[in-house]
């Protein structure tokens, strides 16, 4: 489980549209990367690249390499649906599936991959994944029941439950407190802490104080223009880039002097 | 304090609210009206034709076991179109929303949408001169090879049998219930297919995961429209069938069919005088009564797991 990730020289196309430009970034695995950078700086865009999951808008398409510990995600013969088993991913906003009752949402992926597990067997994975994620004491007595009936943390914390259900090798996080009250945040930024040191995480967030909180490394991404390209400005560790940024554009959007 | 409550204002009502309150109470209303006018008008002319002795009517039988074979050819005609037409129905709208590229989609949608336009004595027409006699060889073959099933019995020399209505039924349900279900699949939240398909979803897997529970009681509500069109259709049934009054038989493939309630009621209502219109009449109301139960039926299905609908 974890792997590294590295990404050289990506350019991400919607179409003719270049929308994020020569990104090279390397993420160590059982790390916490955090993506920050200004809205439609192309920062989920990039994000969603790691698992081919942009590719649901046509038109879609990159050039440049990602290695998944040295393994080509856009290879010829890779196939997303296979890259998504293996790359899991948390929304901004809980999307449990509604007509699945708790045990189920956490079961979904396991179902996909086709395994036939016995009862007990699929209990363990719900207990162990609920537990991971959290939730399980405030959930186990319900399991039965829709997973929209619980609160939004709960409900993110359902959705990353059913991500690492299937022990993915690594975890995306397209901003995932953001729908989320400052309560739940924190809840969810302690899990983020136990995760890492399982799995490979990455996390775009707007909340900078965040950024500062969950991550070892920190990515800023920004765009010169409306129309431009996003692009990768600065990378580092977190306390370098929050302490003392390289790029003055950096500086300025930490220090809230933006634009 | 007592006097305070008497005293009080009631907050002021606006003039626009008052009267889209009025229309909307109304035409509400008027459904209901509609609805009961129609109930009670069977009923009153029904009831004379229930009790109408057998020398009293043309078919020379009490009313039951007059209408048995009707309303068995009814159903046994409605269900086994729907069954027919459900699986197709969900199938080209899954390929309009989903699979087709956006342009193609439009198009086909176009298409569809066509053809629930076309009117039924063109499918009639299309059913009695085409598709009968082209179903001839293939009722023959289902006759020769799956005969220990009862459906598939001595087979029919014109085609004109109940499966060929059938499929013309099933052919008619199929646009307002293709274009209904079309809606409800584009109207499947972008979360939950990016759920799935981040799950590592085939885009398979991805309807059924994501879509289909989100449609269901949308793809009952499609599918209660297109019955509600087979129970009730006449001209094309009446046209296709070749009809043995009174017969209740498996076999869906054979010279002599029953009738169906709707098609019967056309076909006999000009030479009927007196009681006779009564009890065609009678008919009617059991039709309504098929219709309301199946309606309820569905709903029910559909209310049973309304806590896992996504509604909430």
């Amino acid at each position: 489980m974890a792997k590294s990730i590295d990404v050289a020289d990506l350019n991400i196309y919607y179409g003719d549209f270049l929308a994020v430009e020569g990104v090279t970034i390397p993420i160590a695995a059982r790390s916490v990367t955090a993506f920050i950078g200004p809205s439609g700086c192309g920062k989920s865009t990039f994000l969603r690249s790691l698992n081919r999951m942009h590719e649901v808008i046509r038109g879609a398409r990159v050039e440049g390499k990602v290695l998944i510990d040295g393994q080509d995600l856009y290879a010829d013969d890779m196939d997303p649906v296979n890259v998504r088993r293996m790359i899991g991913m948390v929304f901004q906003r809980p999307n449990p599936f509604p007509t699945m009752s708790i045990y189920d949402n956490v079961l979904a992926g396991q179902k996909l991959n086709s395994k036939r597990m016995k009862k007990a067997e699929s209990d363990d994975v719900v207990e162990r994944s609920l537990r991971s994620a959290g939730l399980w004491t405030e959930v186990k007595d319900r399991l039965d029941r829709p997973g929209s009936g619980l609160s939004g943390g709960q409900q993110q914390r359902l959705c990353i439950a059913r991500a690492i259900s299937v022990e993915p090798e690594i975890l995306l996080m397209d901003e995932p407190c953001s729908a989320l009250d400052p309560i739940s945040t924190s809840v969810i930024e302690d899990l983020i802490h136990e995760l890492k040191t399982q799995y490979t995480i990455v996390i775009v967030t707007h909340n900078m104080q965040q950024a500062a909180r969950v991550s070892d490394e920190t990515a800023f991404f920004n765009l010169s223009g409306v129309g431009k390209p996003g692009r990768l400005i600065e990378v580092g560790r977190t306390e370098a880039i929050f302490s003392n940024p390289q790029e003055p554009a950096t500086e300025a959007y930490i220090q809230g002097r933006f634009g | 304090m007592s006097t305070t409550q008497a005293t009080r204002k009631a907050p002021p009502v606006r003039p626009g609210d008052r009267v889209f309150a009025g229309l909307s109470t109304g035409a509400g209303i008027l459904i209901l009206v509609i609805l009961a006018g129609v109930g009670i008008f069977l009923t009153a002319k029904g009831i004379p034709g229930i009790l109408a002795k057998p020398d009293e009517v043309k078919s020379g039988q009490h009313f039951l076991p007059w209408v048995w074979p009707l309303v068995y050819g009814t159903l046994i005609a409605a269900t086994i179109a729907l069954l027919i037409a459900v699986p197709v129905a969900i199938g080209v709208a899954l390929f309009i929303s989903h699979y087709a590229p956006r342009r193609l989609g439009q198009i086909f949608g176009y298409l569809i949408d066509l053809l629930a336009a076309v009117p039924s004595v063109v499918y009639g027409l299309w059913g009695i001169q085409f598709l009968a006699p082209h179903m001839v060889p293939f009722y023959a073959w289902l006759n020769k090879h799956l005969s220990f099933i009862p459906f598939f019995g001595e087979p029919s020399a014109t085609g004109r049998t109940i499966l060929t209505a059938c499929i013309v039924l099933a052919v008619m349900i199929l646009p307002i219930m293709t274009a209904i279900c079309r809606e409800i699949f584009l109207q499947t939240p972008r979360l939950h297919e990016e759920a799935a398909l981040a799950l590592g979803a085939t885009k398979w897997e991805m309807a059924r995961l994501a879509i289909f529970p989100y449609a269901r009681s949308g793809i009952v509500s499609a599918a209660m429209l297109g019955l509600g069109r087979a129970l009730g259709e006449t001209l094309a049934v009446a046209m296709v069938l070749s009809v043995t009054a009174g017969e209740v038989t498996a076999n869906l493939i054979g010279s002599s069919n029953p009738s169906t309630i709707a098609a019967n009621i056309a076909l006999n209502f000009k030479e009927s005088t007196g009681l006779s219109v009564n009890a065609l009449i009678a008919s009617g109301l059991v039709l309504f009564i098929i219709t309301f139960l199946v309606n309820f039926a569905a709903r029910a299905l559909v209310e049973r797991r309304s806590e896992f609908s996504g509604a909430n």
